[in-house]
C-alpha cells in the first residue's frame, strides 16, 4: 500500500463563526479518481481549495505529496506547481491569447524555453481538441472551449494532482459533454490523481474509483460508484440522491 | 461545418436607413422634440460665440501694431503683446541670447516623451534614450561645458521648468504610487500601516502647503550650510504629492479585479510579483487609465503652484510679463496665450490616453 498522495488529518476550518469543515479525514492514493458530491454549502469546494492553499485551514494537517501545507510560502508555491486546478468560471487571463495563457506557467514557473513551452501548449491543445484556437483571445471562445483551454493550461504544468471545482456547472448543457469527454479521456489515459467536485453523476459512474458524499462539512459516505449510487447506506445520502438525477 | 448543418432561412441585410445628410440630421440632431430644441440652442450659442471670437482674435486687431498705445487704439487681441513678450513668457529670465538652449531642451524633452508613448519604442534602448535626452537637457540648460555659458537654475523659467517638473513628476510618481497601492493592500501590517499613513497624510494637505513646507521648513532641519536645490525640492514635493493620488486610483483598479484572476494565477504557481506583473497589473491599470490620466493632467497644471516658492514657471512668467508698466492692462492676452499652451499639452495627454485604451482593447474584442 503506497503512501497517500493527499492526506487530510482532522482538518477543521471556520469562516468567521461558521464551522465549514469539521474534523475531515481523507486519504487519496496516487492515481485515484475521486468524485465529491453533496448539497451546496457542504464544504466540498472549500475542501479541495484547501489542498492547494487557496483557502487556509485553521486546525489539522494537510499533507500533499509528502509536504505539509503551512504558511511557508516556498512550500505553498512548490505544492501549487504539482497541483493543477480547473475552476467553475474558468479564470483564464482575458488579456492574453490562448497560447500565451498556456505558456505562461511553463515559461515563468518551470523556466522552460519559449519553444519548449509552445510545443507543450500545442500538444495539450490538441489533446483537448482545439489546436486551431491557439491565437484567439478567451473572450472569442465559447464556454466549453474556454474550459477546455483551462484544463490544457493546468496540464501544461505537468501536475501530479488535478483538482476540478464544478468544471461544468457554468456551461450550457450542449457544451457539458465536450468538457466531460476531455475529462474522461484524461482520467483513462494519464495516471493522474483527480479530485472532482461535480454534480455530473454519469461522469462519476464512468470514471471514479471512489465517490464521496459531503454534507455540513463532514464526509458522510464514500464508496465505489456502483455501490454508492445503487446501495447508499446513509439516510442523508439516500435523500440527496433522490433529489438529483443519477 | 456548422453552416452545413444549420438549415433555415438565409440571413438578410438590415433595412436601408435614411441615407445622406438628411438622414444623419434626422437621427443625430433632430430625433426628438427635446433634441431638436437642444440642437437649435447649441447652434445659436455657436453663432453668438464663434464670430465674436474670430472678430476679437483676427479681424479687429491691427497686425502691424508694435506698441501698447497702437493696440489700445484698435482693440481686439493684442498680438503685438505676444510678439513682444512671448520669449519672456516662454523662457523667463534666462539670458536673452542663450534662449535657443531652453527651446532646444524643451523640444528634446517633448520628443523623448512622445517616443515613450509609441509602442514600437517599448524596448530596452528606450532607457538609454531617456538618459541621453536628460543629459542633453542638463547640458543645454546648465551649460558650463562645450563652450556654453553657465546658467544657474534659479534663472531658468517658463516652459522648460513646467515641462521638467511635470515630466519627472509623472514619471516618478507613477511607480511610487504603484508600490504604495500594493503596500496598502499587503498582508504585512507594518508595510500596510506605513502606506496608509503616508497616503492619508499627503492627501490631507494641499500641494501648496507641501511646497511651502519643502521650501521653508526643510532648511530648518538640514545642517548648517547644507542646502538642497530649490527646483529639486519642488520636484520632490510634486512627486510625493501625486504618488498618493496615483496609489488610491491604482488600488481601485486592483480591487476591481475579480478574485478568480488572482486564483487563476496562483493555481499555476506564479509568485506574488509574477502574477502582479503579468496578470493583475496589466488588467487593473487598463481599467484605471481614465482617472490616472486625469491625475497626470492635473499634475501638469498644478506645477503652476511652484510660484509660491519663487520658481519661475510658465504661469509666473506670464504674470511678470503683464506687470510691465508699459504693457499694463493686457492680462487677457498673456493668460490666453499660456492657456493655449496648457491646453495643447493637456489635450494631447488626453487624446493619447484614448488611443492607448483603444490599442489595449484590440485583443479583447469579442
Amino acid at each position: 500500500m503506497s503512501e497517500p498522495i493527499i492526506r487530510l488529518k482532522n482538518v477543521n476550518k471556520w469562516y468567521g463563526q461558521f464551522h465549514v469543515l469539521k474534523d475531515l479525514n481523507l486519504d487519496v492514493a496516487p492515481g485515484e479518481r475521486i468524485v465529491i458530491c453533496g448539497p451546496s454549502g457542504s464544504g466540498k469546494s472549500t475542501m479541495i481549495r484547501c489542498i492547494n492553499r487557496l483557502e487556509e485551514h485553521q486546525e489539522g494537517e494537510i499533507i500533499v505529496d509528502g509536504t505539509e501545507l503551512t504558511n511557508d510560502l516556498k512550500q505553498i508555491e512548490a505544492i501549487r506547481r504539482d497541483v493543477g486546478m480547473v475552476f467553475q468560471h474558468f479564470n483564464l487571463f482575458p488579456h492574453m491569447t490562448v497560447l500565451e495563457n498556456l505558456t505562461l506557467g511553463p515559461a515563468w514557473v518551470l523556466k522552460r524555453s519559449k519553444a519548449e513551452a509552445e510545443a507543450t501548449a500545442m500538444k495539450y491543445l490538441e489533446r483537448v481538441r482545439i489546436p486551431d484556437q491557439a491565437h484567439k483571445y478567451p473572450g472569442q471562445l465559447s464556454g466549453g472551449q474556454q474550459q477546455r483551454v483551462a484544463i490544457a493550461r493546468s496540464l501544461c504544468m505537468n501536475p501530479k494532482i488535478m483538482l476540478f471545482d464544478e468544471p461544468t456547472s457554468a456551461l450550457d448543457p450542449e457544451m457539458v459533454k465536450e468538457v466531460l469527454d476531455v475529462m474522461v479521456e484524461l482520467a483513462r489515459e494519464s495516471g493522474m490523481t483527480m479530485l472532482c467536485v461535480t454534480h455530473e453523476m454519469g461522469f462519476a459512474r464512468k470514471v471514479a474509483d471512489r465517490v464521496i458524499f459531503m454534507d455540513h462539512g463532514e464526509i458522510i459516505e464514500q464508496n465505489a460508484p456502483d455501490a454508492f449510487f445503487d446501495h447508499p447506506q446513509n439516510e442523508r445520502t439516500r435523500l440527496f440522491l433522490s433529489q438529483i438525477l443519477h | 461545418m456548422d453552416k452545413a448543418l444549420r438549415s433555415g432561412s438565409p440571413d438578410r441585410l438590415p433595412p436601408h436607413t435614411d441615407a445622406g445628410i438628411i438622414g444623419w440630421l434626422r437621427t443625430r440632431l433632430f430625433s426628438s422634440p427635446l433634441n431638436a430644441v437642444l440642437t437649435i440652442l447649441a447652434l445659436w450659442l455657436l453663432l453668438m460665440a464663434i464670430p465674436a471670437l474670430i472678430d476679437y482674435l483676427f479681424v479687429k486687431p491691427d497686425f502691424s501694431a508694435t506698441t501698447a498705445a497702437q493696440c489700445r487704439e484698435t482693440g481686439g487681441y493684442c498680438w503685438a503683446f505676444v510678439r513682444e513678450k512671448h520669449r519672456l513668457i516662454l523662457f523667463g529670465i534666462y539670458p536673452y541670447a542663450e534662449q535657443w538652449r531652453p527651446l532646444l531642451a524643451s523640444v528634446i524633452l517633448v520628443a523623448v516623451v512622445i517616443c515613450s508613448c509609441i509602442r514600437w519604442f517599448w524596448k530596452p534602448f528606450l532607457g538609454v534614450l531617456w538618459l541621453l535626452a536628460l543629459a542633453a537637457f542638463g547640458v543645454l540648460m546648465w551649460g558650463g561645458v562645450f563652450g556654453l555659458t553657465y546658467v544657474e537654475n534659479s534663472r531658468w523659467g517658463g516652459l522648460p521648468v513646467t515641462l521638467i517638473l511635470s515630466t519627472f513628476g509623472i514619471a516618478l510618481a507613477f511607480p511610487f504610487g504603484l508600490l504604495l497601492a500594493l503596500g496598502r493592500r499587503s498582508d504585512m501590517p507594518g508595510v500596510k500601516a506605513v502606506c496608509v499613513v503616508y497616503i492619508e497624510l499627503i492627501r490631507g494637505v494641499p500641494l501648496v502647503s507641501l511646497l511651502f513646507m519643502s521650501s521653508v521648513m526643510l532648511p530648518l532641519f538640514l545642517p548648517e550650510g547644507f542646502s538642497i536645490d530649490k527646483l529639486l525640492r519642488a520636484q520632490i514635493a510634486i512627486i510625493l504629492f501625486a504618488a498618493a493620488y496615483v496609489a488610491e486610483t491604482v488600488r481601485g483598479g486592483l480591487q476591481a479585479m475579480p478574485k478568480g484572476q488572482y486564483e487563476g494565477a496562483q493555481s499555476i504557481g506564479l509568485s506574488y510579483w509574477q502574477s502582479m506583473r503579468k496578470i493583475i497589473l496589466p488588467q487593473a491599470l487598463k481599467i484605471v487609465i481614465p482617472p490616472l490620466v486625469g491625475i497626470f493632467i492635473s499634475l501638469f497644471k498644478d506645477t503652476s503652484l511652484v510660484v509660491i516658492i519663487g520658481i519661475f514657471d510658465l504661469t509666473q512668467a506670464a504674470k511678470v510679463a503683464v506687470s510691465d508698466a508699459v504693457w499694463r492692462g493686457f492680462s487677457t492676452e498673456a493668460y490666453l496665450f499660456i492657456s493655449v499652451i496648457y491646453f495643447i499639452f493637456c489635450f494631447s495627454i488626453s487624446r493619447y490616453s484614448l488611443s492607448l485604451e483603444r490599442q489595449l482593447d484590440q485583443g479583447q474584442k469579442r
